[in-house]
C-alpha cells in the first residue's frame, strides 16, 4: 500500500487514512516489521489483534500470530519470543493487564524490550468496558517505559518510537502505549501513516541486550546476593530514568522525518505565560486547551500541560514549565484509593508543592467530559484559590458537574447524591461497629 | 558476598547495563563436599566398570577413569562437591561403593 | 517397535549439571535434568518455572544447569517456552525448547498454559518432573500427591488422589506423550530422543521420588523410583499420535501377580508412615484404575 507513496521530504508525507486508535496501532505494529504477535481478546483491545491478523492474513506483515489462551500467556509468549531475537508486539486492557501483572515485571527485570499497547478501560468490578487510567498507571512501577497517546496520530507515531528507545542499548527496557478506550481505540481519525522506508530509516533492525539460544549456557534469573539484586535494581532505575534523553533523541529524529515532533516528553499548549496551568494525560487534554482558550477568554491565563510519558517521569520538564505558576489543577482518570489521583501524587512532589495544587479525579468508569467540564473546574480552582489564597487540595473530586471532595481533606459537600447514597449504604446493612 | 571485577564481566553489556545472567559452573552452591557426613568410597577390585553409579549421581561428579586394575573404567568421585548422598552405593549392581563416615581416616585411592 | 537398546557407555559425558550445585543430596531432578541433557545434546533451551528446578542452579553469577536455562514465573512455562520455539525457528535456529517444570507448575497454576501450548501444538517437548508437591516451598500438596501422603499442608494424608495428567494432555491429540521414572534412565533418553525426532507438542511426565519431601534416606532415590514401577503404582508407557504402549517393564505388569506388593514401596517413604488401613485401601483402588483404564484402553485398540 505504502509502495504508492514517493520518498519523503522533510515534511508530513505518508499517507492520511481515516482510522480508529486501535488500527493506528496495528499500523505503527506493521510499520515496525514486528515478527511476532501474540493475541487475546478484551474490548477495548481486540481491535488491535484483529487488525493485526488481517494485515498478515492479507500478507501484508510476515509475522507470527499466536493465539494464546490467556493475557498471562500473551506476555509470556511474547516475552520468549523476544528473548529469542525477534521483535515483540501484544496488546491489552484492564483485567487483561491485571491478569499478566507478574509478567510485567519479569520482562523489565530481563531487560528484553518488549512493546505493549494498553487501551485504557476501567477493573471491575462492577464490569465497566469505558476509559478510565486505572490500567495504565498500574503499570508505572514495574520498569516499564510507559506513554499515552493523546490522539491516533500520537498510538501511532509513540508505537514506532517505543520500540526504537526500547531497542536502544542505552535503554534495554519493554515499553507500554497507553490510549484511551472508546475515545481513541474506537474513534476514527485521519492518521498520517508515514511510507514504510521512512521508518525503516528510523528504526534500526532489532537489537536486544543477549538472545536467548542453544550453546548459550546461561541462566536468565536465578538466585543473586541481595546486594547485586539491588544494584540490578539500581541499573533498571537509572536506564529507565535516563531514558528520557534517548526518546529526545528519538523524537527529535522523527520530527525530521516525518514533520511531527516528539522531542519533548510533555506537550505544553499556552503555558509559557500562563499563571494557572491544566495538567494531565491522555485524550481529555486535546478538552483542555480548548478548555484554556476557554477560560483565557474569561480573562484565565491557563495552560494546559499534557504527560506524554509517564515513565521516565517528565521532571525537568514538569518543573521548567510548573514551578512558578500560581496554581496547578491535576486532572487525574483514575484513583489510588485512600490517597489521589497518582498524576496529582507524582506532579505535586515534582513541583514541591510550590504552586497551589488541586487534585481533580474526574471521568472515573468512562464518565463523559467535556472541555466545558474542564474550563469549570478550571474556573472553580481559581475561585477557591482566590477565597482561600493558597489551597493545596489532594481530592476534589468532579462529579457530574458538581465537586466532591474525599480525605485526606475532609471537606465532605453533602450533595443530594451522597445523601441519597448514604442512605442507601445503611439500609443494606453497612457495619457501623467499624 | 562481593563481585568481583570478573564476576561482573560476565553479566554487564557493553553499556555498562547490569544482566540477571549467569554461565554454567561449577559450585554455584559453593563447595558441597563440606555437606556429607559419610563418604562413597570404591573398592576398585570388585568395580564392573558397568557406569551405573555415574549415570545417576545427582551431583555429576563421578568422571569414568581406566584406572581399574585391568586398566578398565573406574568411578573416580570428586569429592571437593560430591554431597554423600549415597545413591552411587545404593545402584552399584556389585557392591564396588560402600559409604564410610566423614570420620574415619580417608584411604587414598589411587 | 522394538526398544531401542540404549548403550550407557555411549552417552554424552558432558556435564549438563554442574557439581556443587544447589539441590539437596540425593535429588532426583538433578538426576532426570543429567538425562535431559544427555538425550538432546547441546541443542537444548530449557524454560523453568518457580520451583526447586530454579532454586538448584544456585547463586549468581553461576548457575548449576549443564543447557541455557530461561526461569520464568510459575504460571508460564509453556507460554514462555512458545514465544521462544517460534522465534527460534523463524531465526532458523535449530533447537529443542523444553520446560522442565515441577508437578506444581504443570497439573496446577501451569495447566492452562501447558493446555493452550498443546492445542495451538507449538513446537516444544514439555517434561513434568512430578515429585508430587510443592517441593520448593517446603512440601504442600499438589494435585499430583497421591492419596494418603502425608505433606505440610495434608498432615492427616492427602484425601484426593493424583490428577491424570498424561491423559488430559493426550486428549489434546497431541502426537507425543510418554510417562518415564528417574528409575529407568534409558527409557526416559530414549523417549526424550524420539520425541525430538516429532513435530509439535510433546509431554512426558517424568515420575521423580524426593528424598526431603517423601522422607526417606538420600541415598534411595533410584530404589524408590524403581519400587514405583515395579509395584505397578507408576507405570511407564507412551501414546504415539493417540496410539497406546506399555513399555517395559511395566508391559509385564499388567497382570497384577506379576507386580511386586505396593507396601514394599510406601514402606520406605516417611510420607506415608501414618497411612490409614482405609486411606492405602483408597491408594491401592487408585492404582488399580489407573491400570484398568490401560487394560481399556488397549483392549479398544486390539492390542489386548
Ligand atoms: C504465582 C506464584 N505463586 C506461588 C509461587 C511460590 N512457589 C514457588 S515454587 C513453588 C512450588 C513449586 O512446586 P512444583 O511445581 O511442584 O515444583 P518443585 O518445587 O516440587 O520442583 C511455589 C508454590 C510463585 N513463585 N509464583
Ligand atoms: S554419594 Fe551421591 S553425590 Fe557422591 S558420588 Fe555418590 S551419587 Fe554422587
Ligand atoms: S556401579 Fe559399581 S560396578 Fe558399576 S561402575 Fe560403578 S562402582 Fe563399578
Ligand atoms: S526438595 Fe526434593 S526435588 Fe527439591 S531440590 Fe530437594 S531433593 Fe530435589
Amino acid at each position: 500500500m505504502a509502495n504508492s507513496i514517493p520518498k519523503p521530504q522533510w515534511q508530513v508525507t505518508g499517507q492520511l487514512i481515516p482510522m480508529r486508535g486501535n488500527d493506528a496501532v496495528a499500523y505503527a505494529v506493521k510499520l515496525a516489521r514486528v515478527e511476532f504477535v501474540a493475541a487475546y481478546p478484551i474490548t477495548p483491545q481486540t481491535i488491535i489483534v484483529e487488525k493485526i491478523d488481517e494485515m498478515i492474513s492479507h500478507g501484508e506483515l510476515e509475522a507470527d500470530m499466536m493465539h494464546v489462551e490467556s493475557e498471562h500467556s500473551a506476555l509470556a509468549a511474547t516475552y520468549g519470543a523476544a528473548i529469542g531475537g525477534v521483535r515483540a508486539f501484544t496488546a491489552t486492557s484492564s483485567h487483561g493487564l491485571a491478569y499478566m501483572y507478574e509478567v510485567l515485571w519479569w520482562v523489565a527485570g530481563s531487560r528484553i524490550p518488549v512493546v505493549m499497547a494498553i487501551v485504557a478501560r476501567a477493573i471491575g468490578p462492577p464490569w465497566n468496558i469505558h476509559v478510565e487510567h486505572s490500567d495504565v498507571m498500574v503499570t508505572r512501577e514495574t520498569g516499564w517505559l510507559v506513554s499515552v497517546a493523546e490522539n491516533n496520530q500520537e498510538a501511532l507515531d509513540l508505537t514506532i518510537l517505543m520500540f526504537r528507545v526500547t531497542e536502544d542499548p542505552r535503554v534495554y527496557l519493554p515499553g507500554i502505549i497507553g490510549l484511551d478506550g472508546f475515545i481513541l481505540s474506537h474513534t476514527v481519525e485521519p492518521v498520517d501513516v508515514p511510507p514504510q522506508e521512512v521508518i525503516d530509516e528510523f528504526l534500526p533492525p532489532r537489537r536486544q541486550p543477549y538472545v536467548f539460544e542453544p550453546g548459550r549456557l546461561v541462566a536468565m534469573g536465578n538466585l543473586m546476593p541481595d546486594e547485586i539484586f539491588e544494584e540490578h535494581r539500581i541499573d533498571m532505575h537509572y536506564s529507565l530514568a535516563s531514558a528520557s534523553r534517548v526518546i529526545k533523541e528519538a523524537g527529535r529524529e522523527y520530527a525530521k522525518l516525518t514533520g511531527r515532533d516528539y522531542s519533548n516528553l510533555t506537550e505544553c499548549y499556552r503555558c509559557s505565560d500562563a499563571d494557572y496551568l491544566i495538567a494531565g494525560t491522555g485524550s481529555w487534554m486535546g478538552d483542555a486547551k480548548i478548555a484554556v482558550d476557554l477560560l483565557r477568554e474569561k480573562g484565565l491565563k491557563f495552560g494546559a500541560l499534557r504527560l506524554r510519558w509517564i515513565r521516565p517521569f517528565p521532571w525537568d520538564e514538569v518543573r521548567e514549565v510548573g514551578l512558578n505558576k500560581k496554581l496547578v489543577v491535576i486532572l487525574d482518570r483514575s484513583i489510588s484509593f485512600g490517597y489521589a489521583g497518582q498524576l496529582f501524587i507524582e506532579l505535586s512532589s515534582a513541583l514541591e508543592a510550590k504552586p497551589s495544587i488541586v487534585g481533580v479525579p474526574a471521568g472515573i468508569g468512562g464518565l463523559d467530559i467535556s472541555y466545558s467540564d474542564i474550563a469549570y473546574i478550571g474556573e472553580e480552582a481559581v475561585r477557591l484559590l482566590e477565597e482561600k489564597g493558597r489551597i493545596y487540595i489532594p481530592v476534589l473530586w468532579y462529579h457530574l458537574g458538581g465537586f466532591k471532595s474525599l480525605p485526606p481533606s475532609r471537606q465532605i459537600e453533602t450533595t443530594r447524591r451522597a445523601q441519597f447514597l448514604s442512605i442507601d449504604i445503611e439500609s443494606i446493612g453497612e457495619d457501623e461497629n467499624r | 558476598m562481593s563481585s568481583s571485577t570478573t564476576e561482573r564481566k560476565l553479566v554487564v553489556d557493553r553499556r555498562g547495563h547490569f544482566l540477571p545472567l549467569s554461565p554454567s559452573e561449577v559450585g554455584s552452591a559453593g563447595k558441597t563436599g563440606s555437606w556429607r557426613t559419610e563418604r562413597p568410597v570404591l573398592s576398585p577390585e570388585k568395580c564392573t566398570s558397568c557406569y551405573l553409579c555415574w549415570l545417576y549421581c545427582p551431583d555429576d561428579v563421578i568422571t569414568m577413569e581406566p584406572r581399574g586394575p585391568e586398566g578398565n573404567e573406574i568411578p573416580v568421585i570428586d569429592y571437593e562437591y560430591c554431597k554423600g548422598c549415597g545413591i552411587c552405593v545404593d545402584v552399584c549392581p556389585v557392591n564396588a561403593l560402600s559409604m564410610i563416615s566423614e570420620e574415619e581416616p580417608i584411604e587414598i585411592q589411587r | 517397535m522394538i526398544e531401542m537398546a540404549l548403550n550407557i557407555k555411549s552417552l554424552p559425558k558432558k556435564k549438563y549439571v554442574m557439581p556443587g550445585h544447589a539441590a539437596c543430596p540425593g535429588c532426583p531432578e538433578t538426576i532426570g535434568f543429567r538425562h535431559l541433557g544427555m538425550a538432546l545434546g547441546d541443542k537444548a533451551v530449557t524454560v523453568i518455572p518457580a520451583g526447586c528446578s530454579a532454586v538448584i542452579q544456585g547463586l549468581w553469577p553461576k548457575q548449576g544447569w549443564g543447557l541455557p536455562a530461561l526461569n520464568i514465573v510459575f504460571a508460564a512455562g509453556a507460554a514462555t517456552a512458545s514465544g521462544l520455539a517460534r522465534a527460534l525457528e523463524r531465526r532458523g535456529v535449530d533447537a529443542h525448547v523444553v520446560v522442565w517444570a515441577g508437578d506444581g507448575g504443570t497439573a496446577d497454576i501451569g495447566l492452562q498454559s501447558l493446555s493452550g501450548a498443546a492445542e495451538r501444538g507449538e513446537n516444544i517437548i514439555y517434561v513434568c518432573v512430578d515429585n508430587e508437591a510443592y517441593m520448593n516451598t517446603g512440601i504442600q500438596r499438589s494435585s499430583l500427591t497421591p492419596h494418603g501422603a502425608w505433606t505440610t499442608t495434608t498432615h492427616r494424608g492427602n484425601p484426593g488422589t493424583k490428577k491424570p495428567i498424561p491423559q488430559i494432555v493426550a486428549a489434546h491429540r497431541v502426537p507425543y506423550v510418554a510417562t518415564a521414572s528417574i528409575g529407568y534412565p534409558w527409557d526416559f533418553i530414549a523417549k526424550l530422543r524420539k520425541a525430538a525426532k516429532i513435530r509439535g507438542f510433546k509431554y512426558i511426565h517424568l515420575h521423580a521420588p524426593c528424598p526431603v519431601g517423601w522422607r526417606f534416606d538420600a541415598g534411595l532415590t533410584g530404589k524408590i523410583a524403581k519400587l514405583a514401577v515395579e509395584t505397578g503404582a507408576w507405570i511407564l508407557y507412551e501414546y504415539e499420535n493417540g496410539k497406546l504402549k506399555l513399555n517395559p517393564p511395566s508391559n509385564r505388569l499388567l497382570d497384577p501377580s506379576k507386580r511386586k506388593p505396593i507396601e514394599e514401596y510406601i514402606k520406605l517413604q516417611g510420607r506415608f508412615r501414618n497411612i490409614s488401613p482405609e486411606s492405602l485401601e483408597v491408594l491401592k483402588r487408585d492404582i488399580d484404575r489407573n491400570w484398568e483404564e490401560i487394560r481399556t484402553a488397549l483392549r479398544a485398540q486390539g492390542d489386548l
